[in-house]
């Protein structure tokens, strides 16, 4: 269930080249790497889980049968389709709003100064102390925790729209009015496809912190939803039921993470870096 | 065909670029102008291209003022300026995309096979070479069949021989196509090789200092540069280059 799609690669054109086995071995170890440091934390949590009482600390083996019932029971999917669907939405939602505001940022002056103050103090607001507000507001259904993932996801997907809509170097703007393109033209062959480098890093990090909103939302007022289930862990010292559902979360982060990369492969960004 | 009259040009933060720059150009002639760098060469340019509005002073194309960009002219940068995520034939059709609403065009594949890149219709920019995606840009300017095509040292970021090559090449191209130009260059030889006159401009502010007229035959080849003939011009924009101001130049 665990997707392993952040890992980071180097670019390793241009290397020295060493002699074959070697680079063989070093290429199943890079590639093994995951399984193995997995391997090793499970060891060492299962090592730990000995010396404390199962309330404080549940060993691997526990938490992989609680996982299972709650698979079986169905509780699990249901919670974690509830934290999605309040978390995608959250980011769809975020992601509007970031290109709303960001689009007439990165073209105008006035819009810059008029709005830009809000955004960095979108920034500076902890989002958990005004949560409570948007329950009062918006009751606490579903919709209040939409508009709190909203909240989390806007910053850094803003701020790659409008670092990404800039990036399109004078002379290629030069291009295009010596081409007399309309602005709508500009903008779709010039200053998007120049932008999806920068806007796919502001969803990457978006994606991933959808479900800390959504989580955060749950947490404070829900009756379902991952946030609920680990609640409700924590109520019954079912400590085994609070990892599952931490567990997943991580799951379903990664998940959303590898979507996105995986848009990003569709779409060949990486031909972007001229 | 392409006049300049009285062009002036003074930036927003006080830097005068250009002060009184006239040039006139005939039909499918080639002009060189060369230089001190900073002089105003590339402000010029960006005017004659309609990009930018002069303080004061005209620019004319075939009797029609020049204000703002216009199709019947093409333009061609120091780098190649070139969308990665386009491929070389999806790159030179660009303009054809844009505001270009004329009719008579080339195709793509003539394009390519006048520049010289055959086999290299579906590479992206980033696999090719700075001297390749020069040509790329060449044949990007070219598509639309612009009357009058200007050159900001197109071939400045190449090595000499890349830039030989290329020179010659555009040569060939823009007598086949018999396209006015204009081009900036820094390298004499080249501005010799190519034109038909060389404009040599004063230290900033840019003005002209002098004409050399090229009377070599075409089509030119480097062979010619050992003519003393050749050797003779290149002195002339020398001697123009080297010339004493009048007006001492100002330290600011
Ligand atoms: N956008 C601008 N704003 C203010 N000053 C500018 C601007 N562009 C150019 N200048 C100044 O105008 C002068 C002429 O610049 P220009 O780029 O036309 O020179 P150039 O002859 O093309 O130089 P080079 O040979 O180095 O390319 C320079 O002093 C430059 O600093
Ligand atoms: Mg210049």
């Amino acid at each position: 269930m665990f997707v392993f799609t952040n890992r980071i690669r180097i670019r390793d054109d241009g290397q020295a080249s060493s002699s074959r086995p070697v680079l063989l071995a070093g290429r199943m170890l890079e590639r093994f790497a995951p399984l193995l440091s997995l391997s090793l934390f499970i060891g060492v949590w299962h090592w730990l889980s000995l010396r404390y009482p199962p309330f404080i600390l549940p060993g691997p083996g526990s938490v992989a049968q609680r996982f299972l019932e709650k698979i079986a029971d169905g509780s699990l999917p249901f919670h974690a389709l509830v934290t999605l669907s309040e978390a995608l939405p959250g980011l769809l939602l975020g992601t509007l709003a970031a290109f709303a505001l960001g689009i007439p940022i990165s073209r105008s002056r006035l819009a810059d100064r008029l709005l830009s103050p809000f955004i960095v103090a979108s920034q500076g607001v902890p989002f958990i102390a005004v949560a409570p507000l948007l329950f009062i507001w918006f009751g606490n259904g579903p919709l209040t925790k939409v508009l709190v993932c909203a909240l989390v996801v806007f910053f850094p997907i803003v701020i790659n729209v409008i670092a990404g809509l800039r990036s399109a170097p004078q002379t290629l703007r030069d291009l295009f009015r010596a081409l007399n393109a309309t602005p709508a033209q500009t903008f779709m062959k010039l200053e998007l496809p120049a932008a999806l480098p920068f806007i796919f890093a502001g969803l990457r990090v978006g994606g991933t912190l959808s479900m800390v909103g959504a989580i955060a939302g749950e947490f404070l007022s829900a009756d379902r939803g991952l946030g609920f289930l680990i609640n409700l862990g924590n109520s019954f010292y079912d400590t085994p039921l609070v990892i599952v559902g931490v567990l997943t979360i991580v799951g379903l982060a990664l998940s959303v993470y590898g979507a996105i990369r995986l848009a990003e492969r569709a779409l060949r960004v990486e031909r972007w870096a001229a | 065909m392409l006049i300049a009259e009285h062009i002036s040009h003074t930036y927003p933060n006080g830097v005068e670029a250009l002060r009184q720059f006239s040039l006139q150009l005939s039909a499918g002639q080639f002009m060189a102008i060369v230089g001190p760098s900073g002089c105003g060469k590339s402000t010029l340019l960006r005017v004659l291209a309609g990009l930018l509005r002069p303080t004061s002073g005209k620019v004319w194309l075939a009797g029609e003022p020049v204000t703002q960009p216009s199709p019947r002219i093409g333009m061609m940068f120091q780098d190649a300026a070139l969308l990665p995520w386009r491929t070389v034939a999806q790159n030179i059709r660009l303009p054809l995309e844009l505001g270009w609403r004329g009719n008579a065009h080339f195709s793509v594949e003539e394009l390519i096979q006048l520049v010289g890149l055959r086999g290299f219709e579906h590479a992206y920019p980033r696999e090719l070479s700075g001297g390749m995606a020069q040509r790329v840009s060449l044949a990007r300017a070219l598509i639309t069949r612009p009357p009058v095509l200007l050159l900001d040292e197109p071939f400045g970021a190449l090595d000499a021989m890349t830039r030989e090559n290329l020179t010659a090449a555009l040569e060939g191209i823009l007598r086949a196509t018999q396209t006015t130009a204009v081009m900036v260059t820094h390298s004499i030889a080249e501005a010799v090789f190519l034109a038909d006159q060389v404009v040599v401009s004063s230290p900033r502010p840019g003005r002209p200092l002098g004409i050399v007229r090229v009377t070599l035959p075409r089509p030119r080849h480097w062979g010619m540069e050992s003519w003393p003939e050749f050797g003779h011009l290149v002195g002339q924009v020398r001697a123009l280059l080297a010339q004493p101001l009048v007006e001492p130049a100002r330290v600011n």
